[in-house]
């Protein structure tokens, strides 16, 4: 997939767990993630982080240090 | 119904028919009374009709315009009784039972009175039995017969005028005024005036079983008939169910089908294969030919009724397009060559195994099909499970309903409706979101319609006024015409107007839910930016008009919702789900009749194919693979280790294949080449796989990409069972031999035991479905109960079904939420990314049309397209006009992903500013058009969105032009050696 669209799905995921109440919101990324998310996925993600991550959403890259 | 009882064939679990016999009039439900009938005492609900009384009894009294599926009449007068202590002779239909009653149906005035009538009757009918289509299945006949007539004593003297309305010319030439030719303008049945008998019974089907109100009576006595408002059947309002038809006791409104092939002599209870309602259906046959479809009158989710899909459109079946022989080839450049199976069957596996072996084990796939049954979607999971070794398995249901999966799964912790169809007959308040139910679900619509007659009111949420606000003599009904994309604003304020009014259910909420969640919920949604004046600008929807809305549904009695597609497929189904559950826990409408959260299904066994572990993240019965114990017992039962991992959905399938990772698919069933969004985007996915193989009826539009055609059978042609939207496990039964020679399900199992000969491991040797769901009873505790012999008994059963619930769940949630406490979850408006602006000013929305089903692969091939032969775009007259376009003008319809063109169709049904188009023809390519935007959560297309222009046009765009030729090209079939 391109860059472009694991950030847009990324940041989508994110966007729905920054208006969950609690302090666990990334957590919640990093669950939805690993549930739904194939292994070559989270692969390309762990991947761009390395690289930077730029445009992920911070909760993203949050998330990314529990995945 | 003409009351035609043929014997059924007892297959391996029988034929499923049970006593049909026509008691006269509906059942009722009152105490119990005691009378006498012929000296025979019987018991009887009070409420019951004398008629049905007597029937339960073992009495048939004579009747003609009473039929157990109307309300009675009273007309024809041929059901007179006598009834101790009371004067005349009183129709039996017509009279109620009383405790003590004593009534006699034979007495030597009855018959006189009963000879005369039919005397009467028979004047005016032509004598033309032998050779009527209804001879052996007509009630008159039979009422003929049952009152002893033997003689017309009526006949118009030769020399005056002719005084019937059944022939068209006198002796001497001059035409009958009386007379009428016959309609056959409908496709699938005529109405032959000469034989009408002025019952009334399709006039009362038409009206309380459909709800439609096309037929009439014009006239009075002897001139009256049966009128359709418009030049003939297909000029008028009718939609084709064939409940007329089904009331009918004449051959007045006939199939012509039985008119082609004569009556059946045989019969088998189905299910019908179209949309998630799931009608059970008589298939009569003669031989292993279908004469017709026959609504099943103990059919749970149907009653009795159908819609002109499953009850007409079985034509494909039998079409000519039909493949039926299995087809390889190296590349889609090359014409398909015809093979045996062995060599099909060698020739992918090979491919599927070396592909393994060349780019991995997770290189490969499957898709599912909500089409197929759940033994056969069981099967493909497995495949790609057990066989494969990984969890890359998806189905169509990713389109649809996958994040009512989410939605609800996270609420009320399960993936389902929660409801019976029955319960909509106890609702008092019904939201129909984003649903088109008398298109897309159109017996539901019939129920639901009935329930709006009885003065249930009606809240519609939808961009379009959709027919359902047009249900003749409905109550109140209002309509919140939203913009696309924002369902989550409108169902919040929805909420927000209960809670700050003070409207919720707080008993409820109390003892039932997530008291902490509720808390935030609460806070957050008592918010002013959440107020329908705050959000008016934004979803058009008037704030007063939403004010309504919410103190109708919340202080209206039972609250039930009904949603589709138009709530799912958006960036955020999954959220408007939850606002949706979070809406009907906090008025407390959860847990009994004539409430419930309930989403429509799409296809026939959308809810099946979910249930079975479609989807790449969990097995059977919505347990995630990497818990352990789900796994560890799968790997028991299949003897294999299985990935822990989730696979690929079907858009990463397409993004890895275009990547290079993902090379190999077995797609059964399903049309992702035309069904999902972004064709360009799929057609570079498929392009890119070096196996594709497509298991289907026809050569679709994703064979055009594929190297092996495995040809499919059609519903008819095999066993198994599918799952309506009800959660409904009925059964579906093999009425003929596969055309193509095998079942979808011994297909699978032999390209499973292909690869298994390749891969060295053992064999799969199912020999019956019943076999099958046996293992899945075995593995998914939601299933347990369910086998082939509970079925025969009961019919069909709701999942849960298990020792809990041994015949069946009807109502999910009665005494708890499955996941214990409700949970209410926070649900933000986000609007999409999919944004409208000066070069894509319009938002495109989709959705289907009753005559045609999705990608219309069946529908197209039968007469059902002489109701819909295109895919029209509707457009506001406003947005028309300023673009220069009129009615039936071709239009350019572009988006950011590509173009299309279609004609217009200007109509205010639309909002300005929306424009919206079906999908059901492959040349319209209206997924060209959609986006690859999707829900957050589960990656359900956003179809329902798409910025969009729309401009004059001189006819089909470029891309249409090219995909064409393709197209023709990769169908060619080589000629045999
Ligand atoms: S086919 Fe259905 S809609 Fe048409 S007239 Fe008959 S009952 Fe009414
Ligand atoms: S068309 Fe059939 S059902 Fe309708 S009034 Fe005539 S005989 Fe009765
Ligand atoms: S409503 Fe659906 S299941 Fe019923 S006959 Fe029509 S298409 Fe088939
Ligand atoms: S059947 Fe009772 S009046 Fe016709």
């Amino acid at each position: 997939m391109t860059n472009d669209k694991m950030i847009l799905m990324a940041n989508q995921i994110a966007a729905f767990f920054n208006t969950q109440p609690g302090v666990d919101q990334a957590r919640g990324v990093a669950q939805h993630i690993k549930d739904f998310w194939e292994p070559r996925m989270i692969a390309q993600l762990r991947a761009y982080l390395a690289e930077g991550g730029q445009g992920l959403d911070p909760l993203v890259i949050e998330a990314a240090t529990v995945l | 119904m003409k009351d035609f009882i043929i014997p059924g064939q007892a297959g391996a679990w029988g034929n499923g028919i049970q006593d049909e016999t026509d008691r006269g009039t509906p059942a009722a439900t009152g105490a119990p009374v005691t009378l006498t009938i012929d000296g025979m005492e019987i018991t009887v609900p009070a409420g019951t009709s004398v008629m049905r009384a007597a029937s339960e009894a073992g009495i048939q009294v004579p009747k003609l315009c009473a039929t157990d599926s109307l309300e009675a009449f009273g007309s024809c007068r041929l059901c007179a009784v006598e009834i101790d202590g009371r004067r005349g002779t009183p129709a039996s239909c017509t009279t109620p039972v009383h405790a003590g009653m004593k009534v006699h149906t034979q007495t030597a005035k009855l018959r006189k009175l009963r000879k005369g009538v039919m005397e009467l009757y028979i004047s005016d009918h032509p004598l033309d039995c032998l050779t009527c289509a209804a001879n052996n299945d007509c009630e008159l006949q039979d009422m003929a017969g049952a009152v002893g007539l033997r003689d017309v004593r009526y006949k118009a003297p030769e020399s005056a005028p002719l005084a019937n309305h059944f022939e068209a010319r006198d002796t001497s030439g001059a035409a009958n005024p009386e007379w009428l030719p016959k309609d056959d303008s409908n496709p699938y049945f005529t109405y032959d005036a000469s034989k009408c008998i002025v019952c009334n019974r399709c006039v009362r089907a038409c009206e309380e079983v459909q709800g439609t109100f096309a037929l009439t009576i014009e006239g009075r006595g002897f001139d009256s008939r049966v009128a359709v408002g418009a030049e003939n059947f297909m000029a008028s309002d009718c939609v084709s169910c064939g409940a007329c038809v089904q009331a009918c006791p004449t051959a007045t409104l006939q199939e012509k089908s039985v008119i082609e092939l004569g009556t059946p002599d045989r019969s088998v209870v189905t299910t019908c294969a179209y949309c998630g309602v799931g009608c059970s259906f008589k298939a009569e046959m003669q031989g292993d030919q279908l004469v017709r479809m026959v609504p099943y009158k103990h059919g749970k989710a149907n009653r009795g009724h159908s819609c002109v899909k499953g009850r007409f459109a079985y034509g494909y079946a039998s079409h000519s397009d039909r493949i039926l022989n299995p087809m390889i080839r190296d590349s889609v450049d090359q014409p398909w060559k015809e093979v045996s199976w062995e060599e099909a069957l060698g020739f992918a596996a090979k491919k599927l195994v070396g592909l393994q072996a060349k780019y991995g084990q997770k290189s490969i796939g499957v898709i599912t099909s909500s089409r197929c049954t759940n033994e056969e979607t069981y099967l493909v999971q497995k495949l790609t499970r057990a066989v494969f070794g990984n969890n890359n398995t998806d189905t169509c249901a990713r389109v649809c309903h996958s994040p009512t999966g989410y939605g609800l799964g996270q609420t009320f912790g399960t993936s389902a409706g929660t409801q019976d169809f029955d319960s909509v007959e106890k609702s008092d308040v019904i939201i129909v979101i984003g649903a088109n139910p008398t298109d897309g679900h159109p017996v539901f619509a019939s129920r639901l319609r009935k329930r709006l007659r009885q003065g249930a009111k009606l809240i519609v949420v939808d961009p379009r006024r959709i027919d359902l606000l047009q249900t003749p003599h409905m109550g109140e009904g209002h309509h919140l015409p939203l913009r696309p994309g924002t369902n989550v604003a409108v169902v919040s304020a929805l909420s927000h107007v209960i809670v700050t009014e003070g409207l919720m259910d707080e008993t409820f909420i109390n003892a039932r839910c997530d008291l902490d969640a509720w808390e935030d919920y609460k806070a957050f949604i008592s918010e002013d930016r959440h107020a329908p004046e705050a959000t008016e600008a934004l979803t058009g929807v008037s704030a007063e008009t939403l004010r309504q809305a919410a103190r109708a549904f919340a202080t209206g009695g039972n609250g039930a919702i009904y949603y589709g597609l138009g709530v799912t497929e958006h960036s955020q189904g999954s959220t408007t789900v939850m606002a949706i559950a979070n809406l009907a826990m906090m008025t407390g409408n959860i847990g009994r009749e004539g409430v419930g959260v309930n989403p429509l299904r799409g296809q026939n066994n959308v809810q099946g194919s979910c249930d079975m572990g479609s989807f790449p993240h969990e097995f059977p019965g919505y347990r995630h693979v990497k818990t352990d114990e789900a796994r560890q017992m799968f790997e028991r039962v299949w003897g294999v280790s299985l990935d822990a991992e989730p696979g690929l959905r079907i858009p990463n399938m397409l993004d890895a294949a275009v990547d290079g990772t993902f090379k190999g698919l077995y797609c059964q069933g399903e049309d992702i080449l035309q069904s999902d969004p972004d064709t360009k985007h799929v057609a570079a996915g498929l392009a890119a796989m070096d196996c594709v193989i497509v298991h289907d009826l026809f050569l679709n539009e994703t064979a055009n990409y594929a190297h092996v055609f495995l040809p499919g059978s059609t519903f008819l042609e095999k066993d198994g069972t599918f799952t309506n939207a009800e959660r409904r496990i009925n059964r579906v039964r093999k009425v003929m031999a596969p055309k193509n020679g095998y079942a979808d399900w011994e297909v699978t199992q032999m390209l499973a035991n292909a690869v298994l000969k390749e891969t060295g491991g053992g064999r799969w040797t199912y020999t019956h479905p019943a076999e099958i769901m046996d293992e899945i009873a075995a593995t998914t505790p939601s299933f347990a109960g369910v086998d082939y012999a509970l079925l025969e008994a009961e019919g069909s059963v709701q999942w849960p079904c298990n020792e809990e619930h041994p015949i069946g769940t009807p109502l999910m949630h009665v005494d708890g939420f499955m996941r214990g406490k409700g949970r209410f979850i926070v649900t933000e408006y986000i609007p999409t990314d999919e944004k409208t602006g000066p070069r894509f000013p319009l938002l495109l929305t989709t959705g289907r049309i009753l005559s045609q089903y999705n990608v219309g692969a069946q529908t197209r091939r039968t007469k059902n397209s002489l109701w819909h032969d295109q895919d029209l775009l509707e457009i506001h007259p406003h947005d028309a006009e300023n673009r220069g376009l009129k009615d039936g003008d071709w239009v350019r319809l572009a988006s950011r992903s590509g173009e299309t063109s279609l004609r217009a169709k200007v109509t205010d049904r639309v909002s300005p500013g929306v424009v919206y188009t079906t999908f059901h023809h492959p040349d319209t390519q209206a997924n060209v058009i959609t986006t690859e935007y999707s829900d957050w959560a589960t990656n359900c297309p956003e179809y329902k969105v798409t910025a969009v222009q729309v401009a004059a046009s001189n006819g089909p765009s470029e891309w249409q032009q090219t995909y064409s030729a393709q197209a023709e090209k990769s169908r060619r079939i080589a000629a045999a050696e």
